[in-house]
């Protein structure tokens, strides 16, 4: 299993506490790479949160077929961030040529467009430049949306940060939350695509674990929204499904754990919304998950989600103080990054059990 | 010298001879008594012997005239193998063995069609077996505890809402339904087949119905049979356990009369309506009834006159799948108030994706279930020539099936149910969950249940007989005498032992796969050494 981590905070912080909280949790094919989603931005990037940052790894011909291919959409690049880290020999890091972190203005004609309309540009912008890059291989496009900055890369965590220069306080690298993971896929091929976190229209999301239903998952949904593609691991069902639920069906979040994980037969029976827990488990059927698995997911909204699989086969812990809180899938990375704070109070969700975190780190616990 | 005449049909031109040891043979006459078809007779032979009574050797030959029991010729009096001879002989004098330089297929056909009842004997091939379970759980993630861990064996019965159909409205934290959803039973992924009364005799028809009320009511396991066409008694349908049944609905109507006579005093819906527009064994043709099944019983529940029953190959007025959208679904959901999911059962043919097709397009989603019967189903009676040589294989199309609905996001939403020599090897478990990884939502078996109680039927041409009246097992057929040889209690135990465990196997199956609830088209559990499987039904291919 891989681990995975995620930190919510009142006050915006580095991407080194996100090292500090994953390192320790080190065992077997952990640390063979570093992936990262940041929301709620501070920063360099603070003065642009309304508008969508684009990240990306790429080749040169990569950084020109994306640049040609936003002017040509009407794109205008307002701030680029450059990562300027030590590309010292000797770094366990399989870098690209380049990595990208822009952001830019709508196209003039959606000025006044509504939010859906452009979410749906973002997200058709991203898959199109996605097929572009995946053409000849010339780069990775993992998001483009306002306010969240996405990095991943294959090596050791502590040289990808080394080359990244993460363990540098100075500032320029800040949010309000990180959702983290330190492995590549241990399954299947190493892609860049298949390291979690994975992101969608403002939804984040990511796994421990395996989900034996994949190929069902995958066989429904394919067919359920055009951004749900890449499948390049069992996790991204997961993201897929939360999507759907919250994004697309616009259920509440508590309906989320009842599509992946629906009770037995025999205690929706004895549930007054059993009407509602019928019906949602047959119509989805196909999105159920199956196997061991943690998920942390990061909503548009801010909130910060976790839970189980039904048998909780997989470990997790939520714990903090006032103003930071964090979730892990072992407890000796809070031990690192919160040493101090009332582990009496620490939170081992059970497999029934949903928690979320809001931003004033509100913590709703609920069983489904 | 007697004159040989070869086209005289004699023993050794039929399926089976017997062979008999006089030896052995006490002549206590136990196997002609028994033998239902009437293919032995006790005769007066004359043998040639050397014997010697005295005290000291003093051999002479003699001619005797010893009696025997011996084979009649014709193929009115064919044996069918059916060894019930061989069961009640005390001494082992007596078995039949197959003829395999039998010209049985040539002999049998004087004037008309060789009607038999059983199962097709040509096409017993068996795609299951190459399939294995094949994706374990092994570190990547935990295999269940089949013994320990909950399972949820269940699979639906009614149409199935897209999520984005669904009549529910959100309040921010909850969601409330606002309208009706069409009628869903979650019953145990494997029904007990439509096999009427009058195909079964009462008494098997009530071992069955037995064995299902004691499974749910005793042991909680959610089975539901379908009564087959022709009905079934008032009682039961006036009582509590119609819930456990699915009441049929087939070209002929018979029974309907009296369902439609008893609905006002039903206490309870039934599980559900299977409309039976066609059947795996004998594709295209109508059911059939022949006259000697006919009984008295017969002739009230289905309110006919004791003549041979045949249902049309078609429901009259039907001429397309649009039409039995429109009148049959609407008519048998209209008739219990839209409470009770309606599925239709079609013959798999090469047009069962098209069929499916249409039934999922369908704009009123009132099509219950998708029932899929392959060439290897059996039947009461049928035309030797349906049996062997018209139906399709039900593995493949089933999987056509589901891939069609994936294609469209529709998977689920008619449920897939396949039967049609599912069990054959007596295998039920591993073949329902094959049958489940490859898309199907759960399975029906027929020919099984009645082996249950005793049928010695098989797919090598043995016995076969249920069209003649003269079942020597007591279970199709209508006889009083033979009907009596079936201990309903004994034969109901029966299934119901073989179904728990079949529902142990199940878990058995999911546990190291590591799935809790039904693996509906997790095709990648399966594995095939068979190259030409492995494409055509989209699963790995290993060796």
């Amino acid at each position: 299993m891989c681990r995975i981590g995620a930190i919510k905070s009142k006050v915006p912080f580095h991407p080194s506490e996100a090292l500090y909280l994953m390192l320790p949790q080190q065992e077997g094919h952990d640390n063979s790479g570093f992936a990262m989603v940041m929301q709620d931005l501070a920063g360099l990037f603070a003065k642009y949160k309304d508008k969508p940052l684009l990240s990306l790894a790429c080749t040169q011909k990569g950084a020109k077929l994306v640049e040609d291919y936003m002017e040509a959409h009407n794109f205008r690049p307002i701030f680029e961030w450059i990562p300027r880290g030590k590309r010292q020999p000797g770094l366990d890091i399989k870098a690209l040529p380049y990595y990208i972190f822009r952001n830019y203005d709508y196209p003039e004609h959606y000025r006044n467009a509504g939010q859906a309309e452009r979410e749906a540009l973002l997200m058709d912008t991203r898959l199109a430049l996605r097929k572009i890059l995946e053409k000849d291989d010339q780069g990775y496009v993992y998001s483009f949306w306002p306010d969240v900055l996405t990095l991943k890369e294959i090596g050791d965590p502590r040289d990808i940060a080394t080359y990244f220069n993460l363990w540098e306080k100075n500032g320029d690298l800040m949010a309000k939350n990180i959702v983290v993971q330190c492995r590549q896929n241990t399954n299947y091929d190493i892609v860049r695509y298949a390291a979690h976190p994975f992101f969608l229209q403002g939804y984040t999301l990511c796994a421990n674990g395996e989900n034996t239903f994949y190929t069902k998952n995958k066989e429904f949904q394919k067919s359920l929204h055009r951004g749900y593609v890449g499948f390049e691991s069992d996790s991204q069902n997961f993201l897929y499904t939360l999507h759907y639920v919250l994004h697309e069906l616009k259920w509440p979040i508590k309906y989320y754990k009842h599509v992946i994980t629906p009770l037995p037969f025999e205690e929706i029976e004895h549930r007054p919304d059993k009407a509602q827990l019928t019906a949602i488990r047959q119509s989805l059927s196909h999105l159920e998950i199956n196997g061991p698995n943690t998920i942390i997911a990061l909503l548009p909204n801010g909130n910060m989600m976790t839970c189980c699989d039904s048998k909780k086969l997989r470990p997790v812990v939520v714990g903090g103080d006032d103003t930071t809180l964090a979730i892990s899938s072992e407890v000796c990375g809070l031990n690192v990054i919160l040493p101090n704070r009332d582990k009496s109070k620490d939170i081992y969700p059970n497999e029934r059990e949903v928690v979320v975190i809001t931003p004033e780190l509100e913590v709703q616990r609920w069983k489904q | 010298m007697e004159t040989v005449k070869t086209q005289d049909v004699t023993f050794n031109d039929l399926n089976w001879k017997i062979e008999y040891d006089a030896d052995r043979c006490t002549m206590c006459g136990s196997c002609v008594a028994v033998c239902t078809f009437g293919a032995i007779e006790v005769v007066a032979e004359r043998r040639s012997k050397t014997v010697s009574k005295g005290h000291q050797p003093d051999p002479t030959q003699q001619h005797q005239a010893v009696p025997v029991i011996k084979q009649k010729n014709g193929a009115a009096n064919a044996c069918v193998g059916c060894g019930i001879c061989e069961k009640i002989c005390p001494n082992r004098a007596i078995h039949p063995v197959r003829n395999t330089d039998s010209r049985g297929t040539l002999v049998s056909r004087s004037g008309s069609p060789i009607k038999r009842g059983g199962r097709t004997n040509l096409n017993a091939d068996r795609t299951l077996d190459k399939i294995v379970v094949g994706r374990i759980s092994q570190m990547t993630d935990p295999s269940l505890d089949s013994e320990r861990h909950t399972f949820d064996i269940l699979a639906p019965f009614g149409r199935v809402l897209p999520a984005t159909e669904l009549p529910f409205q959100s309040d921010g934290s909850e969601l409330s339904l606002t309208g009706k959803t069409p009628p869903v039973n979650w019953i145990y992924p494997v029904i007990f087949s439509d096999m009427s009364i009058g195909a079964l005799s009462t008494r098997a028809w009530e071992a069955v119905s037995l064995a299902t009320a004691y499974l749910n009511e005793k042991h909680h396991i959610p089975v539901r049979m379908s009564s087959g066409e022709g009905g079934m008694p008032v009682k039961l349908m006036e009582s509590e356990y119609l819930k456990y049944t699915i009441l049929q609905i087939a070209s002929g109507h018979f029974g309907w009369n009296r369902i439609i006579k008893a609905m006002p005093r039903m206490k309870v819906d039934p599980a559900g309506i299977l409309i039976k527009i066609g059947q795996g064994a004998k594709p295209g043709d109508g059911g059939l009834l022949p006259a000697a099944k006919v009984a008295e019983h017969v002739q009230a529940i289905r309110g006919v006159p004791k003549a041979d029953l045949m249902s049309p190959p078609n429901h009259q007025g039907l001429y397309s799948i649009e039409e039995s959208v429109q009148k049959m679904f609407l008519s048998m959901n209209a008739a219990f108030k839209f409470r009770v999911p309606v599925a239709i059962k079609c013959a798999a043919s090469a047009t069962s994706v098209s069929v499916y097709n249409n039934l999922l397009r369908d704009p009123y989603k009132i099509c219950g279930g998708f029932f899929i019967d392959g060439i290897q189903g059996g039947t009461g009676a049928a035309n030797e020539v349906s049996l062997d040589h018209t139906g399709h294989h039900v593995v493949s199309k089933m999987r056509d099936c589901y891939l069609a609905a994936v294609k469209q996001g529709r998977q689920g939403q008619i449920p897939l149910w396949a039967g049609g020599g599912l069990g054959m090897t007596g295998n039920a478990a591993a073949d329902a969950f094959k049958m489940i990884c490859l898309g199907a939502n759960g399975v029906f078996i027929g020919k099984l249940l009645i082996q249950l109680c005793g049928c010695v039927g098989n797919e090598h041409g043995r016995c076969n007989s249920c069209s003649t009246g003269k079942c020597p097992t007591g279970i199709c057929t209508q006889d009083p005498r033979l009907v009596k040889r079936l201990d309903v209690d004994k034969a109901a135990q029966n299934i119901v032992e073989y179904t728990l465990a079949l529902d142990s196997e199940l878990r058995k199956l999911m546990a190291p796969i590591g799935n809790s609830s039904l693996p509906v088209g997790r095709s990648d559990a399966l594995v095939t050494t068979d190259n030409a499987v492995a494409n055509k039904l989209g699963i790995q291919y290993v060796c």
